[in-house]
C-alpha cells in the first residue's frame, strides 16, 4: 500500500505546482457568483490559461489539445489546483463530459469545430438531458425533433437541470426522432446553439435562492443535418457514453465540494458544553468515518482506474455516503450553533440548502440502489411495463392511468 | 497510488480461506451454544497457518507482517466465525516483540500461547488508561502497576478478555499512581481467569484477576502500549467485516430464490435496497480496513483514528448486515438451525467488547477535536 506519487507522478506533480505558483496571480477568486458577468468571463479566461497550460483536458487525447494523461494525472492536476487555493475550468461539464462524448461519436468536422473552443473556455457548453417529467427514466424524454425534407431538423420541448445554460454558447440535447418504436430506440443527439431562434433560458431558484440551474425551452428550434451526434435514431448509446463520463466526472470532482471531516471538527471544537456532550461525539464520530471511508474508498478506486478497470455503478455509493454525511454534520452543526447556523448567506445555511438538491443530483439514490443492486449485486431487475413498448403507445398509457387516478 | 491487496496479501488470503475451510466452523458455532464442548480447539490450525508469529519481527522468528496482513486473516476468520485466538495473541505477540522481550521468539515458535490484558488509551475527558467493567456502563481504571527494578506488580480485574483461557502467559497492561501505562508479562498460572462464554459461543473469553500479581517488566514505552490497543480495534474491525461479507452473501443468494406474488424478492425495492445499503457499509468499512493498515505502516500518528474508524464503521455495518439477514429471510432467519442468528450473535457480542462499537465511535471523535484544537 502506498499513497505516494511513483516518481513520473511526483515530477509531474512538481510542474504543475511551479506552473500553478507562478500564475496564480492572474486567476480569479475560487468562488464567486454565475450571475455575475464579470466572474464568469474571468473564469472563462482562467480556463483559457489553463488549457494553454495543459491542465485542462489532462484525459483528452492530444489531436483534439489534450495531454494524453491518465485519470491519475487528472487528479494530480485537481488537488493541485485546489491546494494552490484557485478556482478549476469552469466547464467541467463540457470538458469532462460532453467533450469525451464528441470524441467518441462525433465527424471530424464536429471535431475540429467544437473541441478546441470548449476546452480553452472560448466556447462553455451545457448538458440537455433531464426534462421535467423524465430524469432518472431518462429515455422517457419528450423533446422533439422532427426532420424536415432539406435534411434540417426541427426541435421542440423543454429542459430542465441545466447547469451553465445562461451563458453557454451550444448544448448536447437528445431528443425522440421516432415515437413509434420502443422508447430507448428512436433517441437522437444533436449540438445545439444557445443562441438559435427559438431558445430561451430561465434560472431556476432554489432552496438557497440561488440560481444554479436553468430551464431551457426549445420552440421549433431549426438545426441543420449536421448537428446529429453520433447515429440517427441512436442517441440511447451516445448519452451512455455521456453518462458513463458523468460518473467519473462525479467521482473524481467530489474533492471540490469541501465536505470534510476536519472542517465539521472545527466548527463544533469551540464549543466547550458539545466536545463533551457525548451524543454529538457520537453524531461526530460517525459522520467522521463515513467521510474518511470515502476518501479511502476514492484511493482504491483510483488504483482501480490506474490499472485500466472502469469504475462501475457501485462508485455511486461514494456520493450517497459524501451526501449523507454532509447532511447529518449540517444537521449536527445547527443543532450546537442554534439559529445561528442558518442566517442567509452564511457558511452552514447555504450547505444545508445546497445538500437536498445534490442528493438527486446526477440520479436518486433511489434509481442508483436499484442499478446496483442489480448489476453489482446480481439481484433479479424490477418488473417493468415499458419494456418492448412502442413509446407513443406507451405516453397514451401513462396519460390514460394518470386520468383513472384522478377520478 | 497503490491502495490494493499485493499478490502475497492475495495468497495470505486465499491460505486463510482454504486453511478455514477445512473446518465447519459455521455448523461448531451452533453447536457450541448447547455444548460449550464441542467448541473447536483453532489454535492448531492458526499454528499450522504461521498466524501466532505474523507480526513477530524475523530477527525473533517471526514473518515480520503488519496488521494489514493481520487483518486479511482476521477478515476470513469472520466470515465463518471460527474462533481461531487472534485479539489476544496477536497485541501481546506485538508488545513482545516491540518490547524485546525473548518469549517472542517462543511465541512465534509457537511454544507457547500469549495473551493481553486490553487496556483503553485515555481520553480527552480526563479518564486514564481503562478496562472493561464485568458490568455497567462505567469502565473500570487499568491495573494499579508498582514497578520494582524489572518486575512490576499487577492488582486489579479485567473483564470480558478475549481469549485469556489457554493463554500461557499474559501480557498484562497497567498504570502507575502517576498515570503513566506499564506492561509486564506473567504466568498465566500468576492471576486467577474465570473463563466465561457469553451469547456467542465461538468466543472464549475470561475475567482476569491479578492481586499483586508479579510480572517481568516489558521495554516499551505508551507509544507501544496504545498501540496494541488500536491493533485489537483494526482486528475486530476486520473481523467484522468478513461476517458482513457472509451475511451479504447469504441474504443475495435467497433473495433470489425466494418468490414472492409471482417474483423473487430481490426485485422487490424493499430488499434490494436493503442489501445495497449493506454493500454501501461493507464497502465503507473495507476503505477503512486499508486506511487502517497503511496508518500502522506508514502513518502511525494516524493509527488511533484509523482503527477506531474501522471498528466504528464495520461494528456499524455488521449491526445492520445481520439483522438485515434475518429480515431477508423472514421469519426462518430467526431460527435456531438457520445460521443468520450466528451471525446476529457475532454482532450482538462483538459490539460490546474492546469498549465497545461506541468507543471506537467515540475516540474517532475526540481526535477530530484534538486534531480542530491543533489547526486553531
Amino acid at each position: 500500500m502506498d499513497l505516494s506519487d511513483s516518481p513520473e507522478q511526483a515530477r509531474y506533480r512538481e510542474t504543475v505546482r511551479g506552473w500553478l505558483r507562478d500564475h496564480r496571480d492572474e486567476a480569479p477568486a475560487a468562488a464567486g457568483s454565475n450571475e455575475d458577468a464579470g466572474y464568469i468571463a474571468a473564469r472563462r479566461r482562467w480556463q483559457g490559461r489553463l488549457a494553454e497550460a495543459g491542465l485542462a483536458g489532462v484525459t483528452w487525447p492530444a489531436e483534439y489539445g489534450g495531454q494524453g494523461l491518465g485519470a491519475i494525472e487528472h487528479v494530480i492536476v485537481n488537488q493541485e489546483i485546489s491546494a494552490a487555493g484557485v478556482p478549476g475550468i469552469l466547464d467541467t461539464i463540457g470538458v469532462g463530459m460532453l467533450g469525451p462524448t464528441i470524441i467518441a461519436h462525433g465527424t471530424d468536422a464536429q471535431k475540429a469545430r467544437y473541441l478546441g473552443p470548449m476546452l480553452h473556455g472560448d466556447e462553455v457548453w451545457c448538458q440537455l438531458f433531464s426534462e421535467p417529467a423524465a430524469g432518472s427514466d431518462l429515455a422517457g424524454i419528450q423533446a422533439r425533433a422532427r426532420r424536415e425534407d432539406d435534411g434540417s431538423w426541427r426541435l421542440s420541448g423543454q429542459k430542465v437541470w441545466t447547469t451553465n445554460a445562461q451563458f453557454a454558447s451550444f448544448g448536447l440535447l437528445i431528443a425522440r426522432t421516432d415515437p413509434d418504436v420502443p422508447k430507448h430506440k428512436g433517441l437522437t443527439m444533436f449540438v445545439v446553439p444557445m443562441d438559435a431562434a427559438g431558445v430561451t433560458v430561465r434560472g431556476l431558484r432554489q432552496i438557497s435562492g440561488e440560481a444554479e440551474f436553468n430551464e431551457v425551452f426549445f420552440d421549433d428550434v431549426r438545426l441543420d443535418g449536421d448537428a446529429v451526434v453520433g447515429q440517427v435514431d441512436d442517441g440511447w448509446r451516445t448519452a451512455l457514453t455521456t453518462l458513463m463520463f458523468e460518473r467519473l466526472t462525479i467521482g473524481l470532482g467530489t474533492e471540490g465540494l469541501g465536505y470534510k471531516e476536519g472542517r465539521f471538527a472545527r466548527a463544533l471544537a469551540a464549543d466547550a458544553g458539545a466536545r463533551r456532550d457525548p451524543e454529538v461525539r457520537r453524531r461526530l464520530g460517525e459522520i467522521a468515518a463515513e467521510l474518511i471511508a470515502v476518501k479511502f474508498g476514492g484511493y482504491r478506486a483510483l488504483t482501480a482506474l490506474q490499472r485500466g478497470q472502469i469504475p462501475g455503478p457501485e462508485a455511486g455509493l461514494a456520493k450517497v455516503t459524501l451526501v449523507n454525511a454532509a447532511i447529518a454534520a449540517g444537521e449536527l452543526i445547527a443543532d450546537t450553533l442554534g439559529p445561528d447556523a442558518l442566517e442567509d448567506g452564511g457558511e452552514w445555511s447555504y450547505m444545508i440548502s445546497f445538500l437536498p438538491g445534490l442528493k438527486t443530483a446526477g440520479g436518486t439514490k433511489e434509481i442508483l440502489r436499484n442499478t446496483i443492486g442489480e448489476r453489482v449485486l446480481g439481484l433479479p431487475p424490477e418488473p417493468r411495463l415499458d419494456k418492448g413498448v412502442v413509446f407513443s403507445e406507451l405516453r397514451s398509457r401513462e396519460r390514460e392511468a394518470a386520468a383513472a387516478a384522478a377520478r | 497510488m497503490n491502495l490494493a491487496l499485493s499478490d502475497e496479501q492475495e495468497l495470505l488470503r486465499e491460505a486463510a480461506r482454504g486453511a478455514l475451510s477445512r473446518a465447519d466452523t459455521v455448523a461448531a458455532a451452533r453447536a457450541a451454544l448447547e455444548d460449550p464442548a464441542a467448541a473447536p480447539d483453532l489454535w492448531p490450525l492458526a499454528i499450522e497457518a504461521g498466524w501466532p508469529g505474523m507480526l513477530v519481527s524475523e530477527e525473533r522468528g517471526g514473518a515480520g507482517l503488519g496488521a494489514f496482513d493481520a487483518m486479511l486473516v482476521a477478515q476470513e476468520c469472520g466470515r465463518v466465525l471460527a474462533g481461531v485466538p487472534l485479539l489476544g495473541p496477536l497485541p501481546a505477540s506485538a508488545l513482545l516483540d516491540a518490547g524485546g522481550d525473548e518469549r517472542a521468539e517462543a511465541v512465534a515458535a509457537a511454544e507457547v500461547r500469549a495473551g493481553w490484558l486490553p487496556a483503553r488509551p485515555p481520553d480527552d475527558l480526563g479518564a486514564g488508561w481503562t478496562v472493561d467493567a464485568r458490568s455497567g456502563s462505567t469502565r473500570e481504571p487499568a491495573p494499579a502497576a508498582v514497578v520494582d527494578g524489572d518486575d512490576v506488580r499487577f492488582t486489579g480485574t479485567v473483564a470480558w478478555v478475549p481469549d485469556a483461557p489457554g493463554a500461557d502467559l499474559l501480557v498484562v497492561v497497567g498504570a502507575t499512581e502517576d498515570g503513566a501505562p506499564v506492561a509486564g508479562v506473567l504466568a498465566t498460572a500468576a492471576a486467577t481467569v474465570e473463563p466465561v462464554v457469553r451469547y456467542d459461543a465461538t468466543r472464549a473469553l475470561g475475567h482476569v484477576t491479578l492481586d499483586g500479581a508479579r510480572a517481568a517488566r516489558l521495554d516499551v514505552g505508551a507509544e507501544q502500549i496504545e498501540r496494541a490497543w488500536y491493533l485489537a480495534q483494526s482486528l475486530l474491525a476486520a473481523e467484522s467485516v468478513g461476517a458482513v461479507e457472509a451475511t451479504l452473501e447469504m441474504a443475495v443468494a435467497y433473495a433470489k430464490e425466494r418468490f414472492t406474488f409471482g417474483r423473487p424478492i430481490g426485485s422487490y425495492q424493499a430488499i434490494k435496497h436493503g442489501l445495497t445499503e449493506v454493500l454501501r457499509l461493507l464497502e465503507n468499512a473495507r476503505s477503512l480496513l486499508y486506511y487502517a493498515g497503511y496508518a500502522f505502516a506508514d502513518r502511525p500518528e494516524e493509527f488511533a483514528l484509523a482503527a477506531s474508524a474501522a471498528r466504528s464503521a464495520a461494528g456499524r455495518a455488521l449491526e445492520f448486515a445481520a439483522r438485515q439477514n434475518i429480515t431477508t429471510h423472514g421469519g426462518i432467519g430467526a431460527t435456531w438451525e438457520h445460521d443468520a442468528p450466528l451471525y446476529f450473535r457475532r454482532a450482538q457480542l462483538s459490539r460490546r467488547l474492546l469498549a465497545g462499537t461506541s468507543g471506537a465511535t467515540d475516540r474517532v471523535a475526540a481526535a477530530l477535536l484534538a486534531a480542530a484544537d491543533a489547526a486553531a
